[in-house]
């Protein structure tokens, strides 16, 4: 069997030379602290690259004011992504990445595990990546669940195991509960139900992504509220399920249901922004970049719950050293606040939330996080007006939320058979 | 020394073993490696040697692969019956009624402005043109034209094949422009002395005598039209696909037996439709 690249022998071994730097710079982790490489660590050039979502030059400028070192960012949409992390272990330090991604490119071992004891708040960290309950009596929802693709054995685990073992694939940093975005003045009326997407009222003026992982966990949560089908698991459909999902949507995209499909975070602005859509898949940077536009855009809360994600970062396999403790500074400072303060004000949820709450004002923490009605105007990072007093967060505070998720997206057992029929639904 | 120098045979192979070379890593190599890895294997994140037929199995079973290749057929000919047209009229106008070599230059790189910029923004600036709230429908709405906004003015086949035309007519005007240019000018005269209409001497001199060129920029057109993906993902909202959609779909995908697979299948067809087309005019002869 080839794989697209293997951990070879000789990174493993630069792996152990980095490791036992790491000791003599043990201790020197701690943010802030003076650190015994300080002087070439302006040297080190980190390459992240993820989706738009959380590849924000902001962080860039951030990390080399409070770190020194130089991080170059690369965004790319969902599917590029995962083709990179899978294919081009060499052109990445950093991976940011969704823990669906993680479940597909994992095994191809271009990334390491992260040792948790070097991680500062890993106590910090939300209950849903470690146990995968976000509070003692949750239910974890279907699909792939973070905490489920979040461990793994060992330093050079492929493996992926249900406790938390003190190796983690990806660092927690960001989830969400996404839903259907709507034009509430374009549309008129109240919309409580998936199942609106397939509404002929909206024919011609409805569009859903074209990222299967995603798009098939949004088509599933459609298929259920129209009653037509309830699935024993919706993230691990049998072959025939697939078909009966995908089958339903093609007839409507036959009907000329579908005004375009979106495949990155701007077409999905662009589409609601230009009117050209009235209800869609949609991202929550996505609804507050067309606010900020002064165009009224909802992230309708509905009441069969939410489709969540969950994103993290990962570490290449090649790194070692310098470089190594560096991407580990860097992973620490994440997860210290700045980024996590940065992402609520965005519509996300810190996989931190309490060094995000350093970060935030009372009323945004308020607003974002705690469903509470804003005391003043509320502003995205960059400044632009999201909402003014009185208002109040659609689908209300973090638990309420985060609580009424029913599916992760996901990657099955059958999702070779699923990306075939996805390319026909496309092609259709 | 002098031996080898008048051996020409040997001479001419060396003439042609730079480029021989060059083709050969950079196409016969490539192309070999595709007909390899469509046999392969896909998994999630890895492609596995095998020597098995389930890839284009899957393609020649499936039934929106049959419908994907017409789509892509269907449209090579309309953009290239419209090229054709407006190119050869554009070219018939710069040879025969532009007088001075001047004016034609500078008609002929005014044709070609729009190239300075990349064909993606040429294609993009389309979509607020023709979108729901457009320049087109809020400018037919003012005159009185239409009441509603048009819906398939974007997103859909029409604005597609704009797109293509838009982009690809001036590998149309080139080519014919080139060859009318060689066509004797007494040749016209002498079908005018002998009494000859305009039509007459349109089709029966101009037409024939442009052949080779419009050979070469048909097979421009409907090589670029057959191997485009990323003009019919935007402009018809990835609606519609051809096959190079399929092909990235599947690259995307991770999927890249599969997407051989439909490489090689459309190598082949793209291959015999211009064999098709050089059974109607022997470029090299005419040239």
């Amino acid at each position: 069997m080839t794989k697209f690249t293997h951990r070879n022998g000789l990174s493993r071994r630069a792996l152990l030379k980095g490791a036992a730097s790491t000791a003599i710079a043990a201790g020197s982790t701690t943010l802030g602290a003076p650190m015994l490489w300080a002087q070439n660590i302006k040297d080190v050039t980190l390459r992240q690259f993820g989706t738009g979502v959380s590849n924000l030059n902001d962080v860039a400028n951030k990390v080399k004011e409070d770190l020194g070192f130089t991080l170059e960012m690369t965004a790319l949409d969902t599917d590029s992504v995962t083709q990179r992390a899978a294919t081009q272990p060499n052109s990445f330090d950093i991976a940011d990445i969704e823990y669906f991604i993680c479940k597909k490119v994992w095994a191809a071992g271009n990334l390491q595990a992260m040792d948790t004891s070097k991680i500062d708040n890993y106590d910090n960290i939300a209950g849903t990546f470690r146990s995968g309950k976000l509070t003692p009596t949750s239910e974890i929802a279907q699909g792939t669940a973070p905490h489920t693709v979040g461990f793994t054995s060992g330093v050079n685990g492929t493996d992926f195991v249900q406790e938390e073992s003190g190796w983690m694939t990806l660092i927690p940093t960001i989830y969400n509960a996404d839903t259907l975005g709507i034009r509430p003045d374009l549309i008129g009326r109240p919309i409580t139900n998936w199942s609106e997407l397939l509404n002929p009222e909206f024919k011609g003026k409805a569009s859903i992504l074209d990222i299967s992982s995603i798009g098939i966990m949004d088509m599933a949560m459609v298929v259920e509220s129209m009653g037509e089908y309830t699935y024993p698991d919706k993230g691990n459909m049998t072959k025939e399920e697939i078909d009966l999902t995908i089958g339903i949507f093609t007839e409507a995209k036959k009907n000329g249901q579908f005004r375009a499909f979106w495949k990155s975070f701007d077409e999905s602005v662009n589409l609601m922004a230009s009117g050209e859509v009235v209800i869609q898949s949609m991202w929550s940077p996505a609804i507050t970049a067309v606010r900020s536009q002064g165009i009224p855009c909802v992230y309708q809360p509905l009441e069969e719950g939410y489709r969540s994600w969950g994103g993290g970062l990962g570490i290449s396999a090649a790194l070692s050293g310098l470089e190594l403790d560096a991407a580990y500074e860097y992973i620490n400072w994440y997860l210290s606040g700045w980024v996590g303060g940065y992402l609520m004000r965005q519509g996300y949820y810190s996989a931190v939330p309490d060094t995000s709450k350093e970060y935030m004002s009372a009323d945004e923490w308020g607003f974002w996080y705690e469903g509470k009605e804003a005391i003043g105007d509320i502003t995205s990072p960059t400044g632009a007006k999201l909402a003014g007093a009185g208002e109040v967060r659609d689908g209300g505070s973090f638990l309420e939320r985060m609580g009424s998720v029913v599916c992760w997206n996901s990657v099955m057992d059958e999702n070779q058979y699923m990306v075939r029929k996805w390319n026909e639904f496309i092609a259709a | 020394m002098n031996k080898l120098r008048e051996n020409t045979a040997l001479k001419g192979w060396l003439m042609v073993s730079p480029l021989a070379a060059v083709f050969f890593v950079f196409l016969i190599l490539p192309i070999v490696l595709i007909v390899i890895v469509s046999f392969w294997r896909a998994t999630e994140f890895s492609i596995v040697p095998a020597f098995e037929w389930d890839n284009y199995a899957f393609l020649f079973g499936s039934p929106v692969t049959y419908t994907v290749f017409f789509n892509t057929f269907k449209y090579a000919l309309i953009t290239w019956a419209c090229t054709l047209l407006i190119g050869f009229t554009v070219a018939y106008y710069l040879a025969f009624h532009i007088r001075s070599l001047t004016w034609q230059i500078a008609l002929f790189l005014l044709c070609t402005i729009p190239f300075w910029t990349s064909n993606i923004i040429r294609m993009i600036s389309w979509i607020p043109f023709l979108g729901r709230n457009g320049i087109a429908n809020s400018a037919l709405m003012s005159w009185g034209v239409i009441d509603e906004p048009v819906e398939w003015l974007l997103f859909s086949d029409f604005a597609v094949i704009l797109a293509f035309v838009h982009l690809y007519t001036l590998f149309m005007v080139v080519p014919i422009f080139n060859t009318m240019m060689r066509i004797d000018k007494s040749l016209i005269e002498a079908a005018r002395d002998a009494g000859a209409n305009g039509a007459q001497i349109l089709w029966n001199v101009v037409v024939p005598l442009t052949k080779p060129g419009i050979m070469i920029g048909t097979i421009f057109v409907i090589t670029l039209v057959m191997g485009d993906f990323i003009t019919v993902r935007f402009m018809s909202g990835s609606q519609s696909a051809n096959v190079g959609r399929l092909i990235s779909n599947d690259i995307a995908l991770l999927q890249y037996p599969s997407a051989s697979a439909t490489a090689i299948v459309l190598l082949v067809t793209v291959l015999i439709t211009i064999g098709i087309l050089l059974r109607f005019v022997d470029i090299r002869k005419e040239l």
